[in-house]
């Protein structure tokens, strides 16, 4: 018999947002990144136009973490030691884009400070061709004086600047649109919280085409089904026109699960918690390739396995669909 | 599809006779459709109107249930496209893939371990839910002797996976008192299959790579009077499986489309250039009943079964645990006090880390609506009032000789506010994780 099958018809679409300069846009990058313009749930072409693939992005640290994992400083080996060589080994690993995370001290103990903070961008700007994004330590008032020496160093080359949160968004969008940056808006993993803080930032004169939503991720075991349906609801919403949430959606997998036990510590865990390398790295990709399915458009992973991974699924969902 | 209750008033007599219990054929047939009423409490409703109302009561997808000498696993019957919307209800069935061509010995060794597989999650124990054996050798002899050997070792639900009639039989005959899945009837076997399944009164899978074949071997097969199917569309990687499985979930539910309202089945380590463990993620996520599984990796089965229960959580309960107060390692009136939320990975977090860090400790669980810490504290359900009341409650004073109290450093802000509310108390700020616990008992609890 001959199945017709049901198609959604869409009214709204998801935003595009591109993200680093070249020469010839005022920058240095010698690619740019696209991410969102979806017309439709991921990677159903049947429904609408996909016109980008999700970007992965690698998280780098401005200096090497005490307190991370040791599969990843086995990983990424001496690079680690060096932001730009970091990034370096990132691009090679197949990165779209570099996260650089800024810490809340420098290399000798002493607090992070604008010099310091310059002087890291400089170097992965002249490391890597990629686009970047730099986000703050994560605490409001030190995440403000970092980032907007941060976005004058890098200015015209399109970073995306983060984090803007509602208690200190003000600061960080300014710094975005004198420097020509694009900001990630975060919110507690809340469909109405995602879009007010939309709201606030474009209210200040952030154009909607520099804008990306990170609405929290949560670890797999660690509240992954809230991230997972919140992204849900906010990518439904945009199809169905409710233009504040039409942002592309930007997640922290990693970050996530490179704190949870299960993939951070090897000893002292249950036996039937399995092979630890192995088991990390499926707690890394499991994450972030549930969220891909949600609704995704950046992707940000720590370990360069889960980064080819993702990258081996992304290319076969988006493969043009064959004739069946 | 349900119908509403004006649509089912329309197929009542409207006599308003009142037999029913309910003064109005509308009002009954407002119960009915509230599912509040039986139609059985109508003694006029015509036989043709009692068939269509039942129809239409019936799930868009079909229960499917296997049963072991231990233990029964029920499948289908969802009712939403997203989780969001409702819930998913019922767990897909995780199956590990065995040969019969390893032998009984070497089958006995492989299930055993695998059988006996248990992993504590939030304190749920998780498993596999069964076995499917094939008969790869083409013997029925040997599929015989094989699924005898896997249930001389396990009690689970297990998949009988015959090409031929012949294999069939000799492998049901071998799972006699257990009511196994019959894998699988194509558009080449299916009558004859469809007569051992009926036989053995088992649930029967249909097979076919195109959903226009599938769906028109399922109506071969209702028609044969096999009601309990599982359909598999043969899916050969990520997006053809997201494809076609979005789309027998939409057929069903958005078009009550009978030939395909059926759980599917999914072998994800069958399709070619997939990485097993992220093609079977995306059938957990997305709609996949049953999924049988070529490997047995605690390292990757453990993420799979974790995703499982995370997706098919319903998201209008989160998992609690009691509020309270909780001892670890037995504590003592010197032993820090820590406070946190009952939403239970919260919970589970933080006892966990304090266990394994070797403190005695009294942990304080606030009920806080069964959120997370941020969540609840953003929602107004973790604010000092409650915090106050949790400490209060616990009566924690009378256990302890110093009046310090641990919250978590993600509601640092509430310390000023709760100084004044519990007089004469130390409000310390622990760290934002609860995996820096051991490390900041260690630098700041004053022995």
């Amino acid at each position: 018999m001959n199945v017709e099958i049901p198609k959604e018809k869409w009214t709204g679409s998801v935003r595009q947002v591109t993200l680093g300069a070249t020469a010839a846009e005022g920058g240095t990058r010698t690619r740019t990144v696209t991410v969102g313009g979806e017309a439709s749930l991921p990677f159903l072409t049947v429904d609408g136009a996909i016109p980008n693939r999700p970007a992965l992005a690698v998280d780098v640290r401005d200096r090497k973490p005490e307190d991370w994992s040791p599969l990843l400083a086995k990983a990424w080996g001496a690079a680690m030691q060096d932001p730009g060589e970091w990034a370096k080994a990132a691009e090679a690993a197949g990165a779209d884009m570099i996260v650089i995370t800024l810490g809340l001290t420098k290399p000798d103990g002493s607090p992070n400070d604008a010099a310091n903070v310059r002087a890291v961008v400089r170097k992965v700007l002249n490391a890597t061709g990629l686009p970047l994004a730099v986000f703050g330590p994560g605490q409001a008032e030190i995440d403000n004086q970092l980032l907007v020496p941060a976005a004058e160093e890098a200015k015209g080359e399109r970073i995306l600047l983060g984090t803007c949160e509602d208690k200190n968004y003000r600061t960080i969008v300014a710094t975005a649109m004198a420097n020509a940056h694009a900001v990630q808006s975060k919110t507690p993993m809340d469909v109405n919280l995602s879009k007010q803080l939309v709201i606030l930032v474009h209210d200040m004169g952030m154009p909607l085409d520099r804008i990306v939503m990170d609405p929290t991720t949560g670890a797999l075991g660690y509240g992954i089904e809230y991230g997972y349906s919140v992204m849900e609801r906010l990518r439904l919403a945009a199809l169905q026109g409710d233009s504040m949430t039409q942002q592309p959606i930007l997640v922290t997998p990693g970050e996530e699960c490179w704190k949870v036990k299960e993939a951070k510590v090897g000893e002292g865990v249950p036996e039937a918690w399995g092979d630890w390398e192995r088991r990390a790295i499926h707690w890394e990709s499991t994450t972030a390739a549930s969220l891909i399915h949600a609704g995704a458009d950046i992707v940000v992973v720590r370990h360069p396995e889960t980064l080819r991974r993702l990258r081996a699924i992304i290319d076969a969902l988006t493969a043009p669909a064959q004739a069946a | 599809m349900p119908l509403t209750g004006l649509e089912i008033y329309k197929l009542l007599p409207q006599t308003n006779c009142k037999e029913c219990g309910f003064p109005t054929c509308l009002a009954f047939a407002m119960k009915l459709a509230a599912k509040q009423a039986e139609l059985k409490a109508c003694p006029y409703v015509s036989e043709e109107s009692k068939a269509k109302l039942e129809a239409a009561s019936s799930p868009p997808i079909r229960l499917v249930s296997l049963s072991g000498e231990a233990g029964k696993l029920e499948v289908g019957n969802e009712t939403v496209m997203f989780r969001h919307e409702k819930t998913f209800y019922h767990l897909p069935g995780l199956f590990w893939h065995l040969r019969d061509t390893d032998g009984p010995e070497a089958l006995k060794a492989k299930v055993a371990p695998a059988d006996a597989y248990r992993v504590d999650y939030v304190g749920i124990k998780l498993g596999l839910d069964g076995f499917a054996v094939e008969a790869a050798s083409g013997d029925p002899a040997a599929f015989k002797a094989a699924v005898q050997a896997v249930r001389a070792v396990s009690k689970k639900p297990l998949i009988l996976m015959a090409s031929t009639p012949e294999l069939a039989k000799a492998g049901l005959e071998a799972a006699a008192g257990t009511t196994p899945l019959l894998y699988a009837a194509t558009p080449e076997n299916w009558q004859a299959m469809a007569e051992v399944a009926k036989a053995a009164k088992v649930p029967l899978a249909a097979r076919a790579p195109d959903l226009g074949q599938l769906a028109d071997l399922t109506q071969s097969l209702t028609g044969a009077g096999i009601e309990n199917l599982v359909v598999d569309p043969v899916v050969t990687g990520y997006r053809d499986s997201l494809e076609k499985l979005t789309s027998i979930r939409r057929l069903a539910l958005k078009k009550a489309f009978r030939p395909l309202g059926f759980p599917v089945i999914t072998f994800p380590g069958q399709a070619k250039d997939a990485d097993e463990t992220l093609l079977a993620a995306e059938h957990i996520a997305k709609y996949g009943a049953l999924v049988v599984l070529d490997t047995f990796d605690p390292a990757s089965l453990y993420p799979l079964l974790v995703l499982r229960q995370n997706i098919y959580t319903d998201p209008q309960k989160p998992i609690q645990v009691q509020p309270g107060l909780y001892e670890i390692n037995a504590p003592n009136d010197k032993s820090p006090v820590l406070v946190t939320t009952n939403f239970s990975i919260t919970y589970f977090a933080v006892s966990n880390e304090v266990e394994g860090s070797g403190w005695p400790a009294w942990l304080i669980v606030c009920d806080a609506e069964g959120m997370s810490v941020l969540t609840a504290w953003a929602a107004g359900k973790f604010d000092a009032e409650r915090i106050t009341k949790s400490v209060k409650l616990s009566a924690i004073k009378d256990k302890i000789s110093h009046q310090r109290v641990i919250i978590p450093g993600a509601v640092a802000v509430l310390s000023g506010e709760l100084e004044e509310e519990l007089q004469g108390w130390q409000i310390m700020v622990g760290p934002r994780e609860a995996v820096d616990i051991g490390t900041y008992l260690k630098a700041m609890w004053p022995n």
